[in-house]
């Protein structure tokens, strides 16, 4: 930062405050129950009609690290991460000088008076409270002191941007409501945060302001991974296989819960779910396969050190044929790394897990609704195709809070794709396991303890009749055979979102949670540039036929992604034209944390403009990098 | 010339009317005179004299010589042969879709003890009925001989190479891990193994079976613990063992004291004449005592050592619905559109 910046008179002291536009964010020590107040926030702005979004930034750790938490309010409805920090809430004296130092000037900082960070800059509007002080007025018992000494931050911001305290009481109301000693003792620590502030800022100018708007009527609040378990859980799953990790664990547990609520049988009060603990996630997917090859959806989720484990018998599961659905919410590797940070990183592992010849779908949901859908869609795609599938999520997407229309109850019977049955069997006249009947290289699978002749399930070793064979041959009739399944499978996987503007010559593909970054850099290059941009989102892999045609439209495609490497272009060289590869770009963004747009408007402009160059000085680089400092 | 007429007589069927030939798999590719050879005819007896159908089997394995052998008996169920040492979870995963199954598992000492031990542990933990077979040779027989976990110390390859670790006694680990059914057989022992076997089909709850099975061509040399010849002169039965099936109205007359006997879940019999005075086989620290005693003399002990026949088992933990999860329909495995709403309102 030039030093310049530093004497700059805080301006947006002086010019009316920025109304629904802006990010916040709360720094504290984990384990101090920041989590409560960090939500209440959160939903207050939500009920009052704001689009909202909430990031939870966390160590690798249960109490006494530094964790963030950023809510980003915006009257556009852009809630990818912002990368400036607009009003910072400094609790947590490790971090305070260096979070205050980071701000851009002209900011806010609301902080613990006895942290003095009036003193670090002189450019920024600072509102010290003494929060020790006006917590032991509220709370006599010293004990629960820590556990709602953040609340108070609450009433402070309430009054500082405007935020309507009954929507703050309705928030920490709902959240609480089986607590009442806690509810009061929290609504007490709020209020006094409020009185706080009105006694000793009002008038004060302050440089950004939350009023209602009516963009969040009717709409959910819900965390990817509890999305993705109502999914499965719609989905009629029946036996789910698990091991903790983080992101994932949620998922199963949420899950869990939603079973014993609703998948207990009401005649008999006995379950139509088996849910186990593994011991490993070897034994998970192992459980998952074992249950699949005996009929029933299975499921598991995990993170990359779980894929890692998991490869063997992905590999098993791709050759004998066998559905499983794997979700992998994926964080920064690998397992002494940075597990509680997101990324897109295990795209290219996934996509040819396990070794010899395999390859598998991949679903890529950008949203909570996603998780929801997509989950349902993966259980019949598996049994569909007879193979495994991973749907592709994040920590982003998984462990925060997203906005989202209500989900709609799915109106499609389930596909339990090609089993054998008296019907089927009479409609094909003769079965062999492995004999491609219909083209589409997917076979007739016999179910254990149901219709139809046993059979041994192997790996690669068999052929069309599932006897067991080494004849070069069979082998090479299984793998193309295997092929053309997954060829089969482009036309039944998730379509792209395809957005073509009139006249752009450049075009951008995202997928996942990069699409909430992507919305917000369009318009940014379109305001600050002028340059117009279609829009691809991939929603799967393999991909369709969509893409020869939107490359060719464009004169160059920027691949947005959240991994060092540009794995997700690096599978699309394998399928593409020499021509097609040759417009690629890649950005790509690997920080561990949530992608933001600016990052990336800024990559495209750079890129852009060494475009604009006459060609001898035009570096042509075809690998742009978008790092972002820390 | 007039061929006389030879009466065709009666086909021999058990008591669900199936010949012994429908007991049968495919052709054995395992060396001749191979241990596990004589093991998967044993299960092709018991499952036939037990009247199990065997369209009602799932056959499972890891990988090894072992874990081919499923092939090689009751051609009509059907069989998974896994990846090496994960057997376990994949039986635990079938038995959850569909708990109306009768699960038999086989494996080896390498698939079992190393590479699968993890595995094996949760499995004896979880009580999942199954039977499982670990056929022990000592040795890995696909790779051409290399020791394994249960190779004794001192035991010898035929290059003359001394195992210089302690075995694993896999018996001994599973009665201590919680298995509700531990027994230990010889592949040569075909009056014990077949009783053996019988009772496993009766028992709800994990089987432990572990086979001395030799290995003809890599563990059957002199120095060799594992060899036919040094389990023939090893073997120490610690009961004699009688079992009578629940179909077959039999009364045994036995002394008092001199038997254990254990009634099974399906209403079997199992009779366990003590070899032993004070050995009971339903006290695990008798058990554990037994195999310790007979090890310390470099003997080994075979016959039903450990049984708890009234543990609860994991589906019956589970609280599973009757029918197979596999097989229920979609209006009782996806909630109502008011559950949804229900949730959704929650979330608002």
């Amino acid at each position: 930062m030039a030093s310049s910046d530093l004497l700059a008179t805080p301006a947006a002291v002086t010019s009316p405050p920025l109304v629904n536009d802006l990010s916040i964010q709360v720094a504290t020590v984990n384990g101090s129950g920041s989590q409560t107040a960090n939500l209440v926030l959160l939903r207050s702005i939500f009920q009052m009609g704001v689009p909202v979004s909430g990031k939870n930034l966390f160590p690798s750790n249960i109490a006494g690290l530094p964790t963030w938490y950023t809510i980003r309010a915006n009257r556009h409805g852009y809630i990818a991460r912002k990368k400036e920090i607009d009003l910072l809430v400094a609790m947590n004296p490790e971090t305070a000088r260096e979070d205050v130092l980071s701000l851009e000037p002209g900011r806010a900082v609301v902080y613990d008076e006895a942290l003095k960070l009036d003193q670090v800059r002189p450019d920024i509007t600072f509102y010290p409270v003494p929060f020790d002080k006006i917590v032991a007025e509220v709370c006599p018992d010293a004990r629960l002191r820590r556990l709602v000494r953040n609340m108070i931050y609450d009433g402070v911001l309430a009054h500082l941007l405007g935020i309507d305290l009954a929507e703050m009481d309705t928030a920490l109301t709902r959240l609480m409501k089986k607590k009442a000693k806690a509810l009061t003792l929290n609504l007490a620590a709020l209020q006094a945060g409020f009185a706080y502030a009105s006694e000793h800022f009002e008038g004060r100018p302050v440089p950004f302001r939350v009023e209602r708007m009516r963009e969040t009527h009717d709409l959910i609040l819900i965390e990817g991974n509890g999305a993705a378990a109502l999914g499965c859980l719609m989905a009629g799953v029946t036996v789910v296989a698990w091991y903790p990790i983080t992101p994932s664990s949620s998922l199963c547990e949420t899950l869990i819960d939603y079973l014993r609520k609703y998948r207990i049988d009401p005649d008999t009060g006995k379950a139509t779910f088996a849910v186990v603990q593994a011991e490993d996630e070897i034994a998970a997917l192992g459980m998952v396969v074992g249950a699949s090859w005996a009929g029933a959806r299975s499921m598991t989720s995990t993170s990359g050190p779980g894929i890692s484990l998991m490869a063997e018998f992905t590999g098993l599961a791709y050759f004998a044929e066998l559905p499983a659905v794997i979700f992998d919410v994926q964080r920064v590797g690998p397992s002494t790394g940075l597990p509680t940070r997101t990324a897109q990183g295990d795209i290219a592992f996934a996509a040819g897990l396990s070794h010899g010849d395999t390859k598998h779908l991949l679903l890529l949901p950008a949203s909570v609704s996603e998780c929801y859908t997509m989950a349902m869609q993966a259980f019949d795609l598996a049994e569909r195709f007879q193979t495994p599938i991973f749907i592709m999520s994040d920590l982003d997407l998984g462990m925060n809070t997203w906005m989202a229309e209500p989900f709609p109850y799915p109106e499609a019977p389930l596909d339990r794709g090609k089993v054998l049955t008296e019907q089927t069997l009479a409609a094909i006249g003769e079965w062999s396991r492995y004999k491609d009947v219909d083209g589409d290289g997917i076979a007739y699978r016999s179910l254990p303890g149901q219709f139809g002749p046993g059979f041994f399930t192997r790996g690669s070793g068999h052929n069309a009749r599932a006897q067991y064979s080494e004849r070069p041959d069979d082998y090479t009739q299984t793998l193309d055979r295997l092929l053309r399944k997954f060829e089969s499978a482009r036309g039944a996987v998730p379509e792209p979102e395809i957005e073509l503007r009139a006249g752009a010559r450049v075009g951008i593909i995202a997928f996942g949670t990069s699409h909430w970054a992507i919305v917000e850099t369009r318009d940014q290059l379109r305001d600050e540039d002028r340059l117009e941009t279609s829009y691809y989102r991939l929603r799967a892999f393999p991909f369709t036929h969509h893409l020869d045609a939107f490359i060719d439209a464009h004169d160059r495609v920027y691949v947005v992604e959240q991994n060092r490497d540009g794995q997700m272009l690096g599978l699309m060289r394998q399928d593409l034209t020499g021509t097609r590869i040759n417009k690629l770009r890649s950005v790509r963004h690997y920080n561990g944390l949530p992608i933001d747009a600016r990052s990336v408007t800024d990559e495209i402009r750079a890129h852009e403009a060494r475009m604009a160059l006459p060609p001898e000085t035009s570096a042509e680089d075809a690998i742009v990098g978008a790092e972002e400092a820390v | 010339m007039s061929t006389p007429v030879v009466p065709t007589p009666p086909k021999k069927v058990n008591r669900i009317g199936l010949e012994p030939a429908t007991y049968r798999g495919a052709k054995t590719t395992l060396c001749a005179g191979c241990g596990h050879n004589a093991i998967s005819e044993r299960i092709i007896d018991a499952f036939y004299e037990m009247g199990v159908d065997p369209t009602r089997v799932l056959k499972l394995s890891g990988i090894g010589c072992s874990s081919k052998s499923p092939a090689y008996f009751l051609g009509s169920a059907h069989g998974f042969n896994s990846v090496h040492g994960r057997m376990p979870s994949v039986a635990t995963g079938a038995m959850l879709a569909n708990r109306t199954m009768l699960g038999i598992g086989v494996s080896g000492d390498g698939d079992t003890g190393a590479i699968g031990v993890g595995q094996f542990v949760h499995l004896m933990r979880r009580n999942l009925p199954l039977i499982y077979i670990v056929e022990d040779n000592g040795c890995y027989g696909l790779t051409k001989g290399q020791f394994s976990p249960t190779a004794d110390l001192g035991s010898t390859l035929k290059n003359g190479v001394v195992n210089d670790l302690p075995p694993i006694d896999i018996c001994a680990l599973a009665i201590e891990l919680g298995a509700t059914f531990v027994a230990r057989s010889f592949s040569g022992d075909k009056k014990q193994l077949l009783s053996i076997l019988k009772a496993a089909i009766s028992h709800k709850g994990t089987c432990m079976i572990d086979v001395i099975s030799p290995c003809v061509t890599f563990n059957d040399h002199e120095g060799s613990t594992k060899s036919y010849a040094y389990a023939k002169d090893h073997d120490e039965p610690v009961n004699e063992i009688s079992f009578v099936p629940f179909f077959e109205d039999i009364s045994v007359e036995y002394e008092e004291g001199t038997t254990t006997p254990v009634k099974m879940h399906d209403g079997s019999t199992l009779l366990l004449k003590k070899l032993e005075s004070t050995y009971n086989p339903t006290d695990k620290l008798e058990a554990n005592r037994m195999l310790h005693e007979t090890a310390r003399r470099g003997e080994f002990a075979t016959g039903v050592i450990y049984i708890q026949p009234d543990a609860v088992d994991f589906l019956t933990l589970l609280n599973l619905v009757d029918e197979p999860l596999a097989v229920l329909p979609q209006g009782r495995t996806r909630p109502s559109r008011q559950a949804l709403e229900e949730i959704m309102d929650k979330h608002r």
